[in-house]
């Protein structure tokens, strides 16, 4: 028995290095960022809570419920973690789920792991609670169908982003890839928001003062608002027009430094060389400086291994 | 329906050197339910007693207090020391509380790890807790278990698993919820047998009313946040007015 | 129901079984990195690459094939990448048509697809043996030593504890939904798709619940044996002179063969 992996699960070898490396940059400084606000906010108390809440959503993602066609609504969680958790600790969570599935079940590669831990973790989670707080009205109604939308767009910024980094990795054709990608993930996201509201609509029957003023819930400032909005407001101004337009962003990756090969319809980043060292002459100085860490790592080892006893 | 409690018609045996001692103890849950009603006992060492009592008796509650995990109103003493924020640490290293179900107890992957865990956050240097956990082990009889991983365990292992997992603080007195809970015959009686070798003072609660006429020459009875009846076994066990009263089964 | 399908991890007497958790990281990370790195159409350093594969799992005593047996996890992402082979230009090697559309295949999208997928398949297949010869546990310390965050890594402990506890929960849920929904025969079950997924919500809330009430009952259970916020944790492994030196020999391969797909 095993979960159905969610198409957003980027394997090992559709991104080029480059990619994954601005990826997992950026991933873990938003990573570090949670762990110094968590440390600084959360109780001990919130260890065994993120915890047992990351085993939560690996869990809760094995719920499905059929829609039609032998296809089957999910959750991901990354919406649903933010909100009762808080942001920070919603995208922690994420991140070891992430982890788990990329290194236990081969859900997703290890390389691009950042990319998905930044797709499918900290913008579900980012999106997701930004528009969930901006929400300030007390009505419960509301707030559900807040978090309901939220819980779809926070879905569709993680395919947008997706398919854009399959882009600029050459794996797929823009115009291509954001329609399709987009297309599945209208219909995952409303299972995910649908599978959201149902779920907070039950917390706030049973246990309102999880969700309640006091909570963790309702501690991230304004500024996750705008955040969240902007991002949301960003992808659906821009899906349209980049899969009605493919050839400008084409022309501002190739601007970019991003292009090794503009005219192809490949995509600009088709993996060759270091691409930020396309010159031969950079590619060359790159590659000598690869070899002599490389060279320099197998001396320090042998050394080591003579220290150390056997 | 309440039920209007005579004084208990029984003395607890006295004793000098009390390693555990509560006065008077009330405690109110955040949501206002009172779970316990001024409860007072005594444990001298060497003392094997069994509580028991129906569910929602407040026995679970009070076991949570005699490590400082709640903090209701009234005394709490463990050797002696009243628990205050200060000696919690000690505190808890001298009480064993072992929780009624062992997914909660044993919450590390390994189990080397899990009955590590008390040692190493009591501070010892590695080879002490080395030490401990492999004697901690050889007490419950557990010692391949070692390297396991705790989801692969049966509902027996994990019993005695976390039992150990206390063990290794080397507490002045092991308190158990519900140790034979979900056991199967067999996992029950080595259970059972393992209990009567551990040289430590006990307070164990159970529905399992068997095991306490096996095991425990003492019996607290609570029901409804109080202690109703503190004594011998054998005597308890013979009233078949105070058993049925709070819903207990003579074995 | 216990699910033994999440245990990844194969028992065996062998040499890269008994390696420390973080050599076999490592290594797993610099061979994923050298293919991600390796041009398109590197025959011969893919073939070299395998290989290696091919060893590793000799050497492991899973059997030649264990990992190429399982390798298929990540196929389905290869419809993502299939449109490089219309949309790189070269010459044609072939064309269909569904209905109205013509496709044509280009040599150099066909290379960029094969490659593609080549890659991938060689990463996925050690990232399986890495966990099939790592307890996850192990593999956990390799991270905590590696300097990874050990807020992050005792998350993942946890995970990985409860997970097992956590999905019997889950089967528990969907067992007795299907039980309560089973309709008279030649009904369909259950109402529209709205009221479904209300179904499944109000599953996921009740797990959430009953694991916020146990993360309660945990921390009880961890405030017992002394925890006060700040964790400590026992390194169980240590280097020994031939983790070194398989480390190096396995990372002068991966460059070599990062060199030959280079000529
Ligand atoms: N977290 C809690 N919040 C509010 N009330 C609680 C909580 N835990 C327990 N109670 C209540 O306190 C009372 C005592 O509960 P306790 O668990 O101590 O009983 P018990 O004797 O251990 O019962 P059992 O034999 O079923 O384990 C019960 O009425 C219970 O409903
Ligand atoms: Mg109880």
């Amino acid at each position: 028995m095993h979960y159905s992996p969610v198409p957003m699960h980027i394997p090992d070898g559709f991104l080029s290095l480059v990619v994954s490396v601005i990826c997992w940059i950026t991933s873990a400084s938003i990573i570090g960022l949670a762990i110094s606000k968590t440390n600084k906010a959360l109780g001990e108390r919130q260890i065994p809570l993120m915890g047992i809440m990351a085993a939560f959503i690996f869990a809760a993602q094995m719920i499905n419920f059929p829609v039609a066609g032998g296809t089957s609504g999910h959750l991901l969680g990354g919406a649903l973690a933010a909100i009762v958790l808080g942001p920070w600790a919603g995208m922690l969570v994420m991140t070891a789920v992430i982890a788990v599935q990329g290194l236990l079940f081969q859900d997703g590669g290890l390389l691009v792991m950042g990319a998905n831990i930044l797709n499918m973790g900290l913008l579900t989670a980012a999106v997701g609670y930004g528009l969930y707080r901006s929400a300030s009205i007390r009505s419960n109604k509301i707030k559900l169908g807040v978090a309901g939308i939220a819980a779809w767009l926070s879905v569709m910024t993680g395919a947008l982003l997706t398919s854009l980094e399959l882009w600029l990795s050459g794996t797929s054709q823009l115009q291509v890839v954001i329609p399709a990608m987009l297309g599945v993930h209208a219909l995952i996201g409303l299972g995910e928001a649908m599978i959201t509201v149902s779920a907070l609509a039950f917390i706030l029957r049973t246990r309102p003062d999880l969700l309640g003023e006091e909570s963790e819930s309702a501690k991230g400032g304004g500024g996750w608002i705008w955040v969240g909005g902007l991002i949301a407001l960003a992808v659906v101004l821009f899906s349209p027009l980049a899969s009605t337009d493919p050839d400008g962003l084409n022309r501002v990756a190739a601007d970019l430094g991003f292009l090794g090969n503009a005219q192809s319809g490949a995509g600009p980043l088709a993996g060759y060389t270091l691409p930020f060292l396309a010159f031969t002459s950079l590619g060359k100085i790159g590659a000598g400086i690869i070899g002599i860490i490389v060279v320099g790592a197998v001396i320090l080892l042998v050394g080591r291994g003579m220290k150390a006893k056997a | 329906m309440p039920i209007s409690h005579a004084t208990p018609s029984f003395v607890a045996p006295e004793c000098e050197g009390d390693v555990l001692q509560v006065r008077d103890l009330h405690f109110s849950y955040p949501d206002g339910h009172a779970a316990l009603h001024g409860v007072s006992l005594k444990l001298c060492n060497g003392d094997k007693v069994a509580l028991v009592g129906p569910n929602g008796a407040g026995k679970s509650t009070l076991m949570l207090h005699l490590n400082g995990i709640l903090g209701g109103h009234g005394e709490v003493e463990i050797g002696g020391q009243r628990i205050t924020r200060d000696n919690l640490p000690s505190i808890r290293a001298m009480v064993g509380l072992v929780f009624q179900n062992p997914d909660d107890q044993l919450f590390s992957p390994t189990v080397f790890e899990d009955v590590a865990f008390g040692p190493l956050h009591m501070g010892l240097p590695e080879a002490d807790v080395r030490a401990r956990v492999t004697s901690a082990l050889e007490a419950v009889r557990m010692s391949a278990y070692k390297d396991r991983l705790s989801h692969h365990l049966s509902v027996g292992e994990k019993k005695r698993i976390a039992i150990a997992t206390v063990l290794s603080m080397n507490p002045s007195i092991l308190v158990l919820d519900e140790p034979s809970a979900g056991l199967d015959p067999r996992a029950r009686r080595t259970l059972i047998n393992l209990l009567r070798e551990l040289p430590i003072t006990m307070l164990v609660s159970t529905h399992d009313m068997a095991l306490v006429k096996e095991l425990f020459p003492r019996t607290i009875v609570m029901d409804e946040g109080r202690v109703v009846a503190d004594g011998l076994t054998m005597e308890i066990l013979e009233d078949a007015e105070l058993l049925t009263a709070h819903g207990l089964e003579k074995p | 129901m216990h699910f033994d399908a999440f245990d990844r991890y194969h028992e065996k007497e062998s040499f890269v079984h008994r390696l420390d958790p973080r050599v076999k990281v490592v290594v797993t990370i610099v061979f994923i990195i050298s293919n991600a790195l390796l041009p398109d159409g590197a025959w011969l350093a893919f073939v070299l690459a395998w290989l290696f594969l091919l060893m590793a799992n000799l050497l492991s005593r899973l059997g030649v094939a264990y990992t190429f047996k399982r390798s298929l996890v990540a196929l389905p992402f290869a419809l993502i990448a299939i449109t490089v082979l219309f949309s790189i230009p070269g010459k044609p090697v072939g064309s269909f048509s569904i209905a109205m559309w013509n496709f044509v295949i280009t040599d150099a999208g066909l290379l960029r697809f094969v490659s593609i997928l080549i890659r991938s398949w060689l990463s996925v297949q050690i990232a399986l043996l890495l966990v099939a010869v790592t307890r996850f546990p192990d593999l956990i310390h390799a991270f905590e030593h590696l300097r990874v965050p050990a807020i992050l890594t005792t998350i993942v402990a946890f995970l990985y504890r409860y997970l097992f506890v956590l999905t019997d929960e889950v089967f528990r849920l969907l067992r007795a939904r299907e039980s309560r929904s089973a309709g008279t025969a030649g009904k369909r079950p259950g109402g529209g798709v709205l009221w479904r997924a209300r179904v499944a919500g109000n599953m996921a809330g009740q797990l959430f619940l009953r694991s916020y009430e146990r993360s309660d009952r945990i921390y009880n259970a961890m405030l017992s044996r002394g925890y006060t916020g700040h964790l400590y944790t026992l390194n169980p492994h240590e280097m020994k002179s031939r983790d070194y030196y398989v480390t190096a020999f396995a990372i002068a391969i991966i460059f070599i063969v990062q060199m030959i797909g280079r000529l």
